[in-house]
């Protein structure tokens, strides 16, 4: 037992938890009986705020053990993490504001209450909706995934479902104030969170290369470790076949990042169009962090970082590399604050993402299905029992079965998320597509895709299914035909389904369109797409 | 159909400088160790050096198109006398 860090992360985590239950009153509106209000913090974050709340949001505790665990297992190839957050923020600057205006004039809530406004169609809004359940619901569990490394690096690693407890009772503190507080709750969290990563970051990437004889040397260890293994696909370059890998890999994540229901979430959170904007182009100061904690993998290799063994599963976790890192170069009271930024850093994007599922499910489901009549007061009481159970759901996951199956669903979800780009991104702009056609091409996308996916095995060959997302284009067959035979280049599997979905979809679209089969009814106008904060056309913010 | 009634697109030039990002997914360009900076392969400073620059073709469609009227349908202001020119 590490009883310094654990002292130091308690008591972070104490005053976050403070934190959390406080902010129930933050900036409080008339009510917290409103999804505007306790789903989107009432809608009225400036800059600083959403700069906080979004960069807590879609940078999590995973993606900071989980990329440079990547970098230090594969090397080059887990470097697509920043260009996927540098192309990101140009390619959804203009989509963005547009979806902020038409969601503020008509209260949009979630993705899939705008495609009920813009096609008129539940079934389809009901497809975004679940779709956006299910990919958020892995996500979730794997920020228990982050957390859990750093517990187990402080020593807390015991057998068995006891050794889960120190994450299960971590787990209940953020289900209560996120139950109370609501969005307001990771939002003033975020500003702990973030403050502490930045310092944590900043420091190891100035102090650990300057121990190891600087980044020449770092690199130089990392390639002759890479060199010795007998898989071909690491290095600290690419090779010639995981190159269109990596660039369709991070096209494909920057696409599907704003898909999922929790990044929009901050979104619509904000205030107005220039909060987003500005925003845009103050968020990639956290892709600049993402970047230079990637290579800490490298400096894990040359450190002699062992991964521990996960005394529940019996396997060591590759994602304990950047605790141990820390435990093992930095003074124990510097290890216990990196500690508590990570797993901080969990409870962040967990609350925003329980929220974002819990809305989607009590308006495109609950409202939508169950009960047609419900007042904002009944919609915000089942949000809030939503968040506790998708929550709850995401401990089941870690604790009853193995996480590696979250993480081949969060893999899966990444996939399956991009299936809406047609019917959420592309109807931001256009109402060409058919609703049959948006339907049909969701359909084909996710099918093909999932298949795609059972049929890749891991890397080691351990697992044959579900054992990564780059397809050798070899593999790829058309009812039999396989066009790119001999091939050994790899794509991203999301690339290679979405593009089967804009190509059903166009096809279905301009049948239907022969036919003058009825394309739904559209509630939204074309000045919605631009409406600011300051028109009177705005929709006020909880009203009964 | 109601979906054509008028465009819902505002369109600006600078809008293309978004796509210049995208730029950095061409791997061929970057994918060597040498030149090295600072002890890093050139494969890792070059995508650094796109962070900034990211940001500054964010930026500066952010500023360039700041100004543009955001909501329109304000009541037209004209006179037919000043819409018909060939009038005169």
């Amino acid at each position: 037992m590490q009883w310094t860090e654990l002292v130091v992360f308690s008591a972070l985590f104490l005053l976050v938890t403070v934190l959390g239950f406080v902010a129930a009153r933050w900036k409080a509106g008339d009510t917290l009986d409103h999804l505007d209000e306790w789903g989107l913090g009432g809608r009225k974050f400036g800059s600083w705020i959403t700069w906080f709340l979004v960069g807590g949001d879609l940078y999590t505790a995973y993606t900071f053990v989980a990329v440079p665990a990547l970098v230090f297992g594969a090397g080059a190839m887990g470097f697509f993490a920043l260009p996927y957050t540098v192309i990101l923020y140009p390619i959804v600057f203009l989509p963005l504001v547009r979806m902020w205006s038409v969601s503020r004039v008509h209260g949009y809530v979630t993705p899939a209450d705008f495609v009920r406004g813009r096609y008129g169609s539940h079934w389809l809004a009901l497809l975004v909706a679940i779709t956006g359940i299910v990919a958020t619901m892995p996500y979730i569990a794997l920020q228990l995934v982050g957390l859990e490394a750093v517990l187990r690096s402080m020593g807390l690693n015991g057998a068995g479902i006891l050794g889960h407890a120190p994450l299960f009772i971590a787990f209940v503190i953020l289900a209560l104030y996120t139950y109370q507080s609501g969005l307001r709750a990771p939002a003033l969290i975020a500003f702990v969170k973030d403050t502490l990563i930045y310092l944590v970051i900043l420091v190891a990437v100035i102090y650990l290369p300057a121990k190891f004889g600087g980044w020449g040397a770092i690199f130089d260890s990392a390639q002759a470790k890479f060199d010795a293994t007998p898989a071909k696909g690491d290095g600290i370059l690419l090779n010639g076949n995981n190159q269109l890998q990596y660039a369709t890999l991070a096209l494909g994540s920057a696409l599907a990042l704003f898909l999922y229901p929790h990044s929009l979430t901050g979104i619509l959170a904000s205030r107005g169009r220039n909060v987003i904007k500005r925003n845009m182009v103050a968020l990639p100061a956290y892709s600049l962090l993402l970047g230079l904690l990637a290579m800490l993998g490298f400096v894990a290799i040359i450190a002699g970082v062992k991964p521990i063994t996960n005394e529940a599963t019996g396997r060591p976790d590759t994602n304990t590399i950047v605790p141990e890192l820390f435990g093992q170069e930095f003074p124990s009271w510097f290890a216990g604050v990196a500690f508590a930024a990570i797993g901080i850093g969990a409870l962040v994007p967990a609350a925003i993402m329980s929220i974002a599922a819990a809305n989607l499910w009590t308006r495109n489901i609950y409202k939508e299905y169950l009960k047609k009549d419900a007042t904002p007061a009944q919609e915000a009481k089942q949000a809030k029992l939503a968040s506790l159970v998708v929550k709850f759901g995401a401990v089941a996951f870690i604790v009853f079965i193995d996480p590696q199956f979250s993480i081949d669903l969060q893999l899966i979800g990444g996939v399956m998320i991009l299936q809406t780009l047609p019917a959420v991104a592309i109807a931001l702009y256009t109402r060409w597509f058919h609703v049959y056609g948006l339907i049909a091409g969701w359909v084909v996308g996710m099918g093909w895709g999932m298949w795609l996916l059972y049929g890749i095995p891991s890397a080691d060959g351990k697992r044959p299914h579900f054992g990564g997302s780059a397809l050798a284009l070899d593999k790829l067959s058309l009812f039999g035909w396989h066009p790119f035979a001999g091939s050994t280049l790899q794509i991203y599997v999301g690339a290679v389904a979405v593009v089967a979905n804009l190509l059903v979809a166009v096809l279905v679209t301009v049948v239907a369109r022969r036919l003058r089969v009825f394309n739904g009814t559209d509630e939204t106008q074309a000045d919605d797409y631009h409406v600011d904060e300051d028109s009177p056309r705005v929709k006020p913010v909880a009203v009964h | 159909m109601p979906s054509a009634r008028q465009s819902s697109l505002r369109w600006s030039w600078w809008n293309l400088l978004l796509l210049v990002p995208l730029l950095m997914l061409i791997t061929p360009w970057f994918n060597s160790d040498e030149p090295r900076l600072l002890g890093l392969p050139f494969f890792y400073w070059y995508q650094f050096v796109w962070v900034p620059l990211g940001v500054l073709c964010v930026g500066i469609v952010y500023v360039k198109t700041k100004d543009q009227p955001t909501v329109t349908g304000k009541p037209d202001l004209l006179g037919v006398d000043d819409l018909d020119e060939g009038a005169k």
